[in-house]
């Protein structure tokens, strides 16, 4: 351990805005994969804070660099990634940080809990040990007995029942819920400043992911550890964060309080998103899809990279890519170079319905009735 | 069944509908080729054995000595005239060589389509099926590769009048069964694929979902199996060959041509080496080319060669 | 080609007008457990689907909506004879289908068809789009000269480009693919389709156009959809009426409004509870019945009720001796004075929307 021992003592619920309290600030952070056909931009240029206890939730579909993000962050890009920009974690730069002070950080700064818990778990040892050799590797002096006797009350934490027993199970024992929590438990046990919860209920039943999410809510309760919550279902993200970033094509799109997302949405994009979503709580006569599919991040073309599945695009979109700027109040900025035109606009009003192709469909119908 | 070839060129791009475009995504098929073109010593194996190939095939109409004819040039040593030199009867070893060689690649070529046509059909009978027909037709296929192939060979071959094509058919009955067992195990991954059960709900016949879907798509293995196939057939026509158990005279072989030059060795040597060189030559030629499908077709080989 | 009509009666308080065109009677299926070893035995069984019954009606969505190991999707497979009923019937206009050969099963598939899930696995990498789509009319011997047309016009109905027929599935995204996946089912012009899990590998804007042009489908067409899914809201935007399994057994069933409005079965309600509203004041307001631990084991499923074990009424707010009827008896699938069936001792309607 280096120069961390106070960091611990100061008061960790300061309230978010603070200036000083940015305990993650990632800036203009690029990564690119070469490949045999030239090099994938996963990640282009993206930058966040995240305040002392805030919970930040990232949502993007598949392919849109918020893993990647997150792996970079952490430093566990494989070696053929070129990672540039800048991540400071309470003020020290990571990317460039030698292996061994990476993982002092990792752990007990910064905690991670992936989508497959299985990932980060050794079948070949019980939980009890895996969580105490956690508890032991940034606390050297603590001694097995009490390491066991706090590994038992994470477990209570993060709401399994009969942690005494379950303490000595072997992950293969445990459901697919119950790992994740038990990685939870591994997350919180050096009380760290910041969990990347990367998809973490994606694998799981519903009520089974409530579950988890009300799990992280209290491991985030007994830390006050900050959240990164990176998922694709903005249901989630409605309900267990303060802000939201939203990604598309490597790119920060849109961000804002949750708020400022959910009902004010200024980048198309996130406005289609949300007319695409089925929803629950009402019942809507047609969704309104987005058209088309995210662009290849080898060979982006030119221009906003939503453009091409645009209904809103115009000439400047094509030529320039616009950047994040502040949209309606300085917390809330969108990537669109029309951002105003989408004060007070539903999705119905700018993305169509499609569905099939009339015509296609009239005329299979008709076939239809003449077989008959 | 689709040929390997048959695929888009390179890199095609989605559909562009409404100004739709996703990653470039290439087929299997296009990985494969690709990944085998940067596979040197493959690359380069192929092109020496496609050489040997057009050699010894186009050779003999091109060459003014036949390998039946005598020469009046008897013991000669390679010069400008007989590259290879000449036997103790006047028989030209250019052309017997290109002969030979020509003999020994179409059993090897014959054994490998033979052996995998039955076992890639019986292979995947059996794991698409499985249970009681699976368990009869492996406990077939475990029976031919416990018979010693050598003395069934060496057997029957020998009645055989040393015809090229019946000691292909003797060997390649007795090394289908290693094809069988390769198609099993990827038919039995391969008929759990959704794609298999909605040919299935489409009321698709048996025969159809076997020769239409599961086998086009086992073809990876299969074509590996099959280059390593063409390399054991002409080692073991050369060892047949050799014991005089194989081709007989006039026609000739690689393997009968060392054999008939082992007593030479010493005062002809070119007769004995250069037959024997091209048997060297072509077994690892193709198992490079072996070599390099295998990784070609293997998804973990994931590196990005500089 | 109207069918000899239903023999059945239509199981009452289902709703439904029509006569079903699809009848399910007390479905079972058990896959076997074998031991490990060189003699297999049989040890045991997968409870998969324990005595289902429902009728699809003509023109309507019924949403068949459960977790993981509730058994919906071998409920899809048992009833297009994917997989053999254990026990159970099944009845397409009153033809049974269950104890039908390959053979004699053959001509009612195109009558009955089925997306599947996974838009990457349920497509033969190996040949081309036209074909795919082409393959249900050269099975049953319909691919006659017009048929080249008739796939271009298949591939335009779903959406696709009909020029890109000669291109391979995997040149397509995931929403494309699964288009093709739905022209290759229509190809033969069925009255039933299922659709198993169609949307749920597919990312959110995607996903909205594949529903749009599935329900366009069916209110052009008359298809009736079995649509199985996970996900409560994607059913509630297609469902006309809902279905929910837990461990193999129907818990509840009803018009889909009704269904989310007010859900009796406590499982029902903790699954709608468990959905995350995208919507941050409403999600942070909300009331919520959770459920406590793990899907128990289909292979020992508990007695009675299957879902005492982790029902939070169960646990929170009946007597002892009130308990005694969840254990030892199965709820039958009857409504209980709340407007629609539901198989629970203590069904309460409870508001949670």
């Amino acid at each position: 351990m280096t120069d961390t021992g106070n960091r611990k003592g100061i008061d960790r619920v300061v309230g978010k805005g603070e200036e000083s309290g940015a305990v993650l600030e990632v800036d203009d952070l690029s990564v690119e994969f070469p490949t045999e056909d030239g090099t994938v931009r996963a990640v282009r240029g993206v930058g966040y804070r995240l305040e002392r206890g805030e919970a930040l939730g990232i949502v993007g579909e598949s392919g849109s660099g918020k893993s990647v993000t997150a792996l970079a962050v952490m430093g566990l890009l494989p070696g053929s990634a070129r990672v540039r920009g800048s991540v400071r974690f309470e003020g020290t730069e990571l990317l460039g940080m030698s292996d061994a002070r990476l993982s002092d950080i990792r752990g007990s700064g910064i905690a991670m809990v992936f989508q497959d818990p299985m990932t980060s778990l050794n079948p070949v040892y019980t939980v009890g040990y895996q969580i105490a050799e956690t508890l032991l590797r940034h606390k050297p002096g603590l001694g097995r007995r009490p390491a066991r006797a706090r590994a038992v009350d994470l477990l209570g934490t993060v709401g399994i029942p009969s942690p005494e027993r379950r303490v000595d199970s072997y992950p293969h024992e445990l459901s697919g819920g119950m790992r994740q929590r038990v990685v939870i438990a591994i997350a919180i046990a050096n009380d760290p400043d910041v969990i990347i919860a990367d998809e973490p209920t994606t694998a799981l039943d519903v009520t089974v992911q409530a579950q988890i999410l009300q799990a992280l809510e209290a491991a985030r309760a007994e830390t006050g550890a900050a959240l990164v919550l990176i998922t694709h279902d903005l249901g989630v993200v409605a309900g267990h964060t303060d802000r939201v970033a939203v990604m598309y094509a490597g790119r920060i799109v849109e961000t804002g309080s949750v708020e400022d997302i959910f009902y004010t949405p200024r980048m198309p994009y996130t406005l289609g998103l949300l007319g695409s979503l089925p929803r629950l709580d009402r019942e809507e006569e047609r969704l309104t899809p987005i058209t088309g599919s995210p662009p290849s991040l080898l060979n982006l073309p030119p221009g906003c990279p939503f453009a091409p599945r645009c209904p809103m695009r115009r000439e400047p979109c094509d030529s320039t890519e616009p950047a994040l700027r502040a949209a309606g109040s300085a917390a809330h900025r969108s990537a669109c170079h029309f951002a105003d035109e989408l004060v007070g606009t539903a999705a119905g009003e700018v993305f169509g319905t499609v569905g099939a192709d009339t015509e296609a469909l009239a005329r299979f119908a008709d076939l239809e009735d003449d077989a008959r | 069944m689709t040929d390997i070839g048959a695929l888009g060129p390179a890199g095609t791009r989605t559909p562009g509908d409404d100004g739709e475009f996703t990653v470039v995504q290439r087929s299997q098929t296009q990985l494969v080729l690709r990944r085998f073109l940067r596979h040197r010593a493959a690359m380069i194996s192929l092109a020496v054995f496609v050489l040997i190939v057009l050699w010894a095939f186009a050779g003999p109409h091109l060459w003014h000595y036949s390998y039946a004819k005598y020469t009046p040039d008897n013991s000669q040593p390679p010069s400008w005239k007989h590259p290879f030199g000449t036997d103790s009867s006047g028989y030209d070893a250019y052309a017997q060589v290109m002969r030979g060689t020509q003999t020994s690649l179409k059993i090897a070529i014959l054994i490998a389509l033979g052996s995998t046509l039955v076992g890639a059909v019986w292979g995947a009978i059996a794991g698409f099926y499985r249970g009681f027909v699976d368990a009869l037709m492996m406990r077939i296929a475990d029976l031919v590769l416990t018979l010693p192939l050598f003395a069934i060979a060496l057997v029957i071959s020998s009645r055989s009048g040393g015809s090229w094509y019946w000691i292909a058919v003797v060997i390649a009955g007795l090394t289908w069964a290693y094809v069988s067992r390769v198609v099993r195990s990827s038919v039995l991954s391969l008929r759990e694929k959704e794609f298999v059960e909605a040919a299935r709900a489409l009321g698709a016949s048996d025969t159809r979902i076997i020769f239409r879907h599961l086998l086009p798509n086992a073809l990876g293995p299969v074509i590996v199996n099959a280059t390593v196939l063409v390399a054991t057939g002409i080692l073991t026509e050369t060892a047949l060959s050799f014991l005089g158990f194989g081709v007989q005279p006039p026609d000739t072989s690689l393997g009968l041509l060392v054999a008939q030059a082992q007593t030479a060795v010493d005062t002809r040597p070119w007769l004995f080496y250069i037959p024997g060189a091209f048997i060297i030559a072509i077994a690892l030629t193709i198992n490079f080319i072996g070599d390099g499908l295998r990784d070609a077709f293997d998804p973990r080989q994931q590196r990005v060669r500089q | 080609m109207i069918g000899p009509q239903p023999v059945l009666p239509p199981l009452p308080g289902h709703g439904g007008t029509e006569d079903p065109v699809l009848q399910v009677r007390d479905l079972v299926k058990h896959f076997p457990v074998m031991s490990r070893g060189v003699v297999r035995r049989r040890v045991g069984d997968v409870h998969a689907v324990c005595g289902v019954s429902f009728d699809l009606y003509a023109n309507e969505t019924l949403g068949l909506v459960g977790e993981s190991g509730s058994g919906k999707t071998t409920v899809s497979r048992t009833l297009l004879n994917l997989e053999t009923a254990t026990s159970g019937s099944v009845h397409y206009r009153g033809r049974p289908l269950t104890d039908l050969s390959r053979r004699q099963m053959r001509p009612l598939r195109r009558e009955l068809q089925i997306v599947f899930q996974d838009p990457y696995a349920s497509l033969d990498p190996r040949i081309s789009v036209h074909e795919i789509v082409a393959e249900p009319l050269r099975i049953h011997g319909r691919y006659g000269p017009g048929a080249p047309d008739e796939v271009r016009e298949l591939l335009r109905l779903v959406g696709l480009n009909p020029e890109h027929g000669n291109r391979f599935a995997h040149e397509f995204s995931g929403g494309q693919r699964q288009r093709i996946g739905i022209a290759r089912a229509l190809a033969l012009r069925p009255r039933v389709v299922v659709l198993d899990e169609p949307v749920s590998a597919l990312d959110v804007s995607i996903q909205a156009g594949v529903l749009n042009l599935l329900m366009d489908l069916q209110s052009e067409l008359g298809l009736s959809f079995l649509f199985v899914a996970h996900d409560l809201s994607v059913m509630r935007h297609v469902a006309h009426r809902v279905a929910v399994m837990y461990l193999g057994r129907l818990v509840e069933i009803a018009p889909a409004r009704r269904l989310f409005a007010r859900p009796a079965h406590p499982y029902t309600q903790a699954l709608v509870s468990a959905i995350p509203l995208p919507d941050p004041r409403k999600e942070r307001a909300r009331k919520r019945i959770t459920v406590q631990g793990d899907v128990p084991s289909p292979v020992r499923p508990p007695s009675g009720c299957r879902f005492r074990t982790r029902c939070p009424t169960f646990a929170g707010r009946l007597t002892d001796s009130e308990r005694t009827a969840c254990v030892e008896q199965v709820p039958d699938l009857v409504d209980r004075g709340g407007g629609h069936p539901v198989a629970c001792h203590y069904a309460e309607n409870v508001q949670l929307l």
